[in-house]
């Protein structure tokens, strides 16, 4: 089962950064953001991201390491995500 | 469930709204510990220099703390200062260079234990500067150990019992020593623990500097920040930690705008 969402924008991650600290987990208003199983090269496990990012920046704003880059599509876009994952 | 591949930018045709990390911070790679709250602070201010097109001008005089080790990585001119001095040394700066944008940053430790005079003073005096409190109420860079602005009950390393008011005295804050100062054009509070207090703080710092530039007297914006290596608690706790120790100690607000004062939840 899927549903249909439309979205502005999507993040990058840059898990070399990320020291796990999962502020971002908390911060991310409709949890599409997950910490990882495996590890970076500190040694910390680092955010994943489900398939439902409207790119509206709330993890950008509260990670201390820089982790995140938005990026606003030019056309939003409509994408496919699993049921009861984006509310 | 499935990931999706966040390590370059999408496929479609997209802008890049916000970059990991403000243009003035050379390297994003800093050696401050997960969960502190001085970088999120830090990018506020450094983004609403950026905007307001003033890094060219803008000199930073930095006292003695974690946040310190972020200076090397600042791209804009900035002045290693002695414990709780910054202000007056910005305070020279800017009566050599009027023309600049001056600021100080500061932890608790620094301004309000080290340097309480050279803020108040250069307050009273009305310099036109911006002074940054990033306050979490430890001295995080010894160690995490009661500072001037530690609240009643909170848990550091030397009140392991918590803050006694009858031993180890009361809290003080800085917003009330300065808000009544004639000099003083602009006090305002914030906290970086939500996206939308990170807002409010990124607009205080607007306000500060415009008042700096509009020459209205010192302008003097705190910060409440995580330190969840100080305060001894796992780094996903520090926001939830510090919104309900400090928050209702330290209010969230505007003390006074343009030279007129405010009580903020009043």
């Amino acid at each position: 089962m899927s549903a249909t969402i439309l979205t502005r924008g999507t993040v990058t991650i840059d898990i070399a950064l990320c020291k796990g600290c999962e502020l971002c987990i908390p911060a991310c208003p409709i949890d599409v953001l997950t910490m990882s199983e495996a590890r970076n090269d500190r040694g910390e496990h680092y955010p994943e991201l489900a398939p439902g990012c409207t790119g509206c920046g709330a993890c950008y704003f509260v990670c201390p390491d820089f982790v995140f880059g938005i990026y606003e599509y030019e056309t939003p876009k409509t994408i496919s995500v699993p049921e009861g994952a984006a509310s | 469930m499935s990931v999706i591949d966040t390590t370059r930018p999408p496929s479609e045709p997209a802008r890049q709204k916000w970059d990991t990390r403000p243009k003035l911070l050379i390297d994003g790679d800093h050696d401050l510990c997960p969960g502190c709250g001085e970088p999120i602070a830090l990018r506020c201010m450094l983004e609403v220099i950026d905007e307001m097109g003033l890094s060219q001008s803008a000199i930073g005089a930095v006292g003695i703390g974690c946040y310190t080790a972020l200076t090397s990585l600042l791209d804009t001119d900035m002045v290693q200062c002695l414990h709780g001095r910054a202000p007056s040394v910005a305070t020279g700066i800017k009566r050599m260079r009027p023309q600049s944008l001056v600021y100080t940053m500061q932890g608790d430790g620094d301004m309000v234990n080290e340097g309480l005079q050279e803020i108040i003073h250069s307050a009273a005096r009305g310099e036109s500067i911006t002074c940054l409190l990033l306050n979490n109420g430890v001295f995080g860079e010894t160690g995490g150990h009661m500072t001037a602005t530690t609240v009643i009950g909170q848990r550091t390393k030397n009140t392991l019992e918590g803050r006694d008011a009858a031993y180890h005295g009361h809290p003080i804050s800085m917003t009330d020593l300065l808000t009544p100062l004639g000099g003083v054009g602009y006090v305002a509070r914030s906290t970086v623990t939500t996206a939308r207090d990170i807002q409010r703080t990124r607009r205080y710092f607007r306000k500060a500097f415009e008042t700096q530039v509009a020459g209205k007297g010192l302008s003097f914006v705190e910060v409440l920040t995580m330190c969840p290596t100080g305060w001894f608690l796992p780094v996903q706790e520090g926001p939830s930690y510090l919104n309900e120790t400090m928050s209702p100690v330290f209010r969230i607000g505007e003390f006074k705008v343009d030279g007129q004062i405010f009580t903020p939840g009043a």
